[in-house]
């Protein structure tokens, strides 16, 4: 019975076709959205995955993610560095700045300061020169977006100079990091350099970046070092998150793309829904002369399951397919640099999927088995 | 010799007992009754025709007797099962296991070969798709188009979709076998073979089948005759009664 069932479907091609590229676009859409939108807002947490060898963050007790901080005085470095389970702490600056190219365009950057002596601070790859380059004078490393966004005739940035808040910059290399929720270009420099750059009051100590002792869990340090010093500290993975959450709370973003999913959502019901019913109701006598035959009601729904069940494969399929070749084909934008589909996703418009057939197979199939046989023959 | 003993042989060998069967339609605010108490039982090993004027009942009346259609009120037993005391799923495997039909409206599957078409009973018992195929076009032979067995229903005329159609009603064997106007879209010819055939697949000790017909072609064919009017059997015989 399956076997008719299925040539029952693919006999008409029209709506098979209609039904087929109803699930695909409801996928597309949902997987699609909802990829961006989890990249998106992990963005918020591009700061902190840039840094990976720092296990904790410490910062002001008012700071709440990377970018939004507020500096302590330089006397915190050592309050840290006096916690019992500390193998190394380094000072970490973040300000913003203005730029003007050599052409006189004004961007607003982000300037990070990273350790002089280590250089921890510094994303763990290089895509031009050497983190050693820094040690030149008035160096600068730029991001990879920015680089896009200053240079976009793509000529070389090495050697280029900046009026970085009214002091020279020279950019001597270019690294491979991970972009910021608002894309913003990003110059990273030596600590003691980035006090040059960016002006300020006593205090512009944004983070002290710290490595546990071998042994020590980093959520044992973030206490040992809130008690003893009254600073925030955070691990990796909880300040990441603290990223992540301020751009849910304060952006329109969630709620922007929850419409877009839900759109997809309604028209996955919408068109899919109209389309079933209407070949279940082009069907309808076939059914009934089905059950008038001999077929019980309950395999006539395993029927229309299975015929559910082609058409949300391939339908879903095709739509999983669309958003990979989607995320690859942006993959060379920056914006879209390091997207992924966590597996979460596809599993959620699965879901979905199965809902909006399952919702429609049913609303169609009521019809099929409410019918008194006899009422097709007449 | 008890009378009950009487009784079950006579019930054993009638394959339909129809008693007291009515049925009504509502149309609008009115209620029409269209079957006024029908009594009576079609024997196996009988050919029994159903004939009377357009809207005398008989399509309706024969749709309760093959259990595809409720009656307001009565009792219709097949082979000795009050088919209308099953279950809704047990009716439908009774269906399947007992009875085939042939309608005016074939409602055959578009998109399904003439074969396939009429091995769907067989397919629908849980027989394996080939061997049921081949079992159809083994009986789209005997019905003369074993040559349109690959051809899709839209492909075929309307007499030889009414023959799929047949031999989807036969080709499981069914015990009863009920037929509304088999013969209406054929040639003369046609119509004798497919009686012919009825009989010959349909009418045997324990089988029995009845048909809806207007054809007065065929009417000596028939072992027994049954005039319907106005939802009431008004004559019962081996003949058709004078002055029809
Ligand atoms: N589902 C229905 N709803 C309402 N009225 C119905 C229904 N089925 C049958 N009727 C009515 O019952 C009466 C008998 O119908 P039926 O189809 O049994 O007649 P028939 O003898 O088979 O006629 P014909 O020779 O034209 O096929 C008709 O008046 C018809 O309008
Ligand atoms: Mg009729």
């Amino acid at each position: 019975m399956i076997w008719i069932a299925i040539r029952m479907l693919t006999g008409d091609a029209q709506k098979f076709y209609g039904l087929v590229f109803g699930i695909a676009f409801s996928t597309l859409l949902i997987t699609q959205q909802l990829t961006i939108f989890v990249n998106l807002i992990e963005r918020g947490a591009s700061g902190t995955y840039n840094v990976s060898s720092a296990d904790v963050w410490v910062m002001d007790p008012v700071s709440r993610t990377t970018d939004v901080n507020f500096p302590m005085p330089s006397t915190a470095l050592d309050k840290v560095r006096g916690v019992t389970g500390v193998e190394w702490a380094v000072p970490h600056l973040r300000a913003g700045a203005s730029v003007r190219t050599s052409e006189g365009d004004l961007e607003g950057v982000s300037v990070i300061g990273v350790d002089d002596a280590t250089l921890i601070g510094l994303p763990k790859r290089m895509t031009v020169g050497s983190p050693d380059v820094l040690s030149q004078p008035d160096s600068v490393i730029i991001d990879d977006v920015g680089l896009t966004r200053m240079f976009e005739d793509g000529r070389s940035p090495i050697g280029e100079r900046l009026e970085l808040n009214d002091q020279r910059a020279v950019i001597r290399g270019v690294a491979d990091a991970i972009p910021s929720f608002t894309s913003q270009v990003t110059l990273y420099t030596k600590y003691s350099q980035a006090l040059r750059y960016v002006p300020g009051t006593r205090n512009r100590l944004s983070f002290v970046l710290v490595g546990a002792e071998h042994g020590v869990s980093p959520e044992e340090l973030t206490r040992r070092i809130e008690e003893q010093t009254g600073l925030r500290a955070r691990t990796r993975d909880e300040f990441a998150q603290d990223g992540v959450d301020f751009i849910i709370q304060n952006t329109g973003i969630p709620l922007n793309f929850g419409i877009t999913v839900l759109l997809g959502f309604i028209v996955g019901v919408a068109i899919v829904g109209l389309t079933f019913s209407l070949f279940i109701r082009d069907n309808i006598k076939q059914f009934g002369a089905l059950k008038a035959i001999g077929v019980t009601n309950g395999k006539i729904r395993k029927m229309v399951a299975a015929q559910a069940g082609l058409v949300g494969l391939i339908g879903y399929g095709l739509g999983v397919l669309g958003t990979v070749f989607f995320i690859w084909g942006f993959s060379g934008n920056p914006t879209f640099k390091g997207f992924y589909i966590p597996w979460q996703i596809p599993l959620i418009s699965m879901a979905a999927v199965f809902v909006i057939l399952a919702l429609t197979g049913w609303l169609a199939l009521r019809n099929v088995l409410k019918t008194e046989p006899a009422s097709v023959f007449r | 010799m008890a009378e009950t003993d009487i009784q079950a042989a006579t019930t054993a060998k009638a394959a339909i007992c129809s008693r007291g069967v009515t049925r009504d339609f509502k149309a609008g605010q009115q209620t029409i009754t269209v079957l006024h108490g029908i009594d009576v039982d079609i024997r196996a090993g009988e050919l029994t025709y159903v004939v009377g004027e357009s809207g005398s009942g008989k399509t309706t009346l024969i749709s309760i007797m093959c259990g595809i259609l409720w009656p307001t009120e009565g009792e219709v037993k097949v082979f000795g099962t009050d088919i209308y005391d099953l279950s809704d799923t047990e009716l439908v495997e009774f269906r399947l296991n007992n009875i085939g039909f042939i309608f005016q409206q074939y409602n055959l599957i578009p998109s399904i070969d003439a074969a396939n078409n009429a091995a769907v009973p067989l397919i629908a018992q849980g027989m394996d798709r080939l061997e049921a195929r081949e079992k159809a076009v083994a009986m789209l032979e005997k019905l003369n188009i074993g040559n349109q067995a690959g051809k899709l229903p839209s492909q075929l005329s309307g007499g030889q979709q009414q023959r799929v159609a047949i031999a989807r009603a036969l080709v499981h064997e069914p015990r009863l076998v009920v037929c509304d106007e088999p013969t209406a879209a054929l040639d003369a010819a046609s119509g004798r073979r497919v009686m012919d055939l009825l009989r010959e697949v349909a009418v045997a000790e324990d089988r029995a089948c009845i048909i809806v017909t207007h054809d007065n072609r065929v009417f000596d064919l028939a072992d027994r005759i049954l005039v319907l009017e106005d939802g009431r059997i008004t004559h019962d015989g081996s003949e058709m009664p004078e002055g029809h």
